[in-house]
């Protein structure tokens, strides 16, 4: 009996050092990249251009460039995943050859690593469709990287829609065009939603993927062809490949864990109200 | 158009869209051996792993291409992480199932998928400004292996500990119900019936974030020092793969940069090694 006791207080001891540890190292990192950085993220910062290759200056230009680059992978990967999800969840029969491969290799890109996406879209966005370093073939390999976690989130959206309104629909004798547009999109919708903003803040997180495909310019876009910098470029720029360019780039930090905080923290409302909308009669 | 001929269309229109997001896989296999090729040639496999060192040119015959201290620089940072940070995800996960009251419970999940959000570049800036120049002191340069598997086993953790708590959370009550009913203490019960009950999920979890480790590049890039060598101790600086691409892509050219494709092979390789071993393991379930 004493030995299990022993053995209870010693487990509870290891879990409780192990979560304290851990936690204070994450406030220490939170703590220190705000301690740094907050003071410097003003109205002037987030509009002006950076000078001095990044030491001074503001991220105008790069939150234009990372607004841009999310839009092009957005615009890219929403309609092709809607698409996909819809006929895995409603079209492909259970257990049909097709959408057992399709699910199967999602999953496989779900786990590709993010320098291997950088490598396929520098091969065939940059180089074989002749895009360049590019707003364009960037958003596009993003938009590769998000399809799995788009398609995932979009399927369960409409795998909660209830089977009556499929059937009530078909009673009605409405097409299965009209019937997925009328009835289930807008079920799904919520599913959609989470889907597209968890998808926002994996683009938003990337920096690996963009380094050869929408490059490093600093400037202002003037157009889709442009090549541009996202922040996580900037900060991993400025930290590594200009002295001095800490401050700025933690200031940047900042700025971009703020932003992701916004999304992630958007999305969990979002699967919330909307789980607890679900509980009720269907 | 009758209604039946635009169901056929709307049907293989959403059958071109999967059949497309199912091809990007197959596509990016495609375009690694394509661009591969040239070096598998001209170079041959075998010099991968028995030049004397990575000092690449533009023509194979100028160059030698080492892969393996990298290759080795990329298997000791994601097990170094991996062994860290496994024990410390599955105490936090049994920290929010078992030891702590609701609401800390709570509060300590939302800051773990708070963690799981932060992107791998802010990670390693952190990485380079804190802890690099703390490693220092202890034993120069700072910039090592040690530095990687530390914050590589941070950024792994939160998700680690998420799926964990998943798999918990997927032992059937009557499990903790029937060990409480024999009074077996809660150590006990944790380590004879809850990780048994849960074994193929939290197996399937640390696969899963060993492949994370393995392909994460912003972290390493910015901590390791990145010289090309086998560290001999873990305060040594050494490079990874995946450090490597990131460094040399902007620049190389001809067999040099065919050379980098296939150190993204063999990472693509190895991640769906990985992602096959998570998914037998998880058919193997002990419930259910």
């Amino acid at each position: 009996m004493s030995r299990g006791r022993a053995a209870d207080r010693l487990l509870a001891l290891a879990v409780w050092v192990s979560v304290l540890a851990v936690a204070a190292v994450f406030f220490w990192i939170l703590g220190s990249l705000l301690w740094s950085g907050m003071g410097r993220v003003t109205w002037a910062f987030l509009t002006t251009a950076p000078r001095d290759a990044g030491r001074a200056g503001g991220i105008g230009p790069i939150l234009v460039s990372t607004l841009l680059i999310l839009g092009v992978c957005m615009a890219v990967s929403l309609p092709l995943g809607l698409g996909a999800a819809v006929l895995l969840s409603e079209f492909a029969e259970a257990g049909s050859l097709f959408g057992r491969a399709v699910r199967r290799s999602l999953d496989v890109l779900a786990g590709v690593p993010s320098i291997v996406f950088g490598l396929f879209g520098t091969a065939l966005f940059c180089q074989a469709l002749g895009l360049g370093y590019s707003i364009f073939a960037g958003g596009l390999t993003l938009a590769c990287m998000v399809l799995p976690i788009l398609i995932r989130a979009t399927e369960e959206g409409f795998r909660s829609a209830p089977s009556e309104y499929r059937r009530a629909a078909a009673a009605l004798g409405m097409s299965r065009a009209s019937a997925l547009w009328h009835v289930l999109l807008p079920a799904a919708a919520p599913g959609l939603l989470v889907g597209l903003v968890l998808g926002m803040g994996r683009a938003l997180a990337e920096t690996a993927a963009l380094l050869f495909t929408s490059g490093y310019v600093d400037r202002m876009p003037e157009s889709l062809l442009d090549s541009a910098r996202a922040l996580s470029i900037h900060i991993y720029d400025l930290s590594m490949n200009v002295t001095g360019g800490d401050p700025n780039a933690c200031a940047t930090a900042v700025v971009l864990v703020a932003l992701l905080l916004a999304v992630n923290g958007l999305a969990a409302w979002m699967t919330g109200r909307w789980l607890s909308r679900r509980v009720l009669p269907a | 158009m009758s209604p039946s001929s635009k169901d056929r269309l709307l049907v293989w229109v959403l059958r071109a869209c999967a059949g497309l997001s199912g091809a990007i896989v197959l596509l990016i296999a495609v375009f690694l051996v394509l661009e591969s090729l040239p070096a598998l040639r001209n170079v041959g496999f075998a010099r991968f792993f028995s030049d004397p060192s990575w000092h690449p040119a533009r023509y194979a015959a100028d160059g030698a291409y080492n892969l393996a201290p990298m290759l080795a620089g990329t298997l000791l940072a994601m097990a170094g992480a991996v062994a860290l940070a496994t024990p410390l995800g599955f105490c936090a996960a049994l920290f929010c199932h078992f030891y702590a009251p609701p609401g800390l419970a709570r509060a300590c999940r939302r800051l773990i998928e708070l963690l799981a959000g932060i992107p791998s570049v802010v990670y390693g800036f952190w990485g380079l400004v804190t802890l690099v120049p703390l490693l220092n002191k202890v034993q120069p340069p700072g910039a090592s292996l040690l530095a990687g598997i530390l914050i590589l086993a941070l950024m792994i953790l939160p998700t680690i500990a998420l799926m964990a708590d998943g798999a918990l959370a997927n032992v059937p009550a009557e499990y903790l119900r029937g060990a409480a009913a024999l009074g077996l203490s809660r150590s006990a019960t944790i380590v004879g019936v809850v990780f048994p009950a849960a074994k193929s999920g939290l197996f399937t979890g640390v696969i899963l974030e060993t492949g994370r480790a393995a392909g994460e590049t912003m972290a390493l890039l910015m901590v390791c020092g990145n010289v090309v060598q086998v560290p001999k101790s873990l305060f040594d600086p050494m490079r990874t793969l995946t450090a490597n691409i990131a460094l040399e892509m902007g620049y190389a050219l001809g067999d040099h940069r065919s050379a980098l494709f296939v150190s993204g092979l063999v990472l693509l390789a190895l991640i769906v090694a990985l992602a096959a071993a998570a998914e037998w393991l998880s058919k193997g379930r002990v419930y259910e």
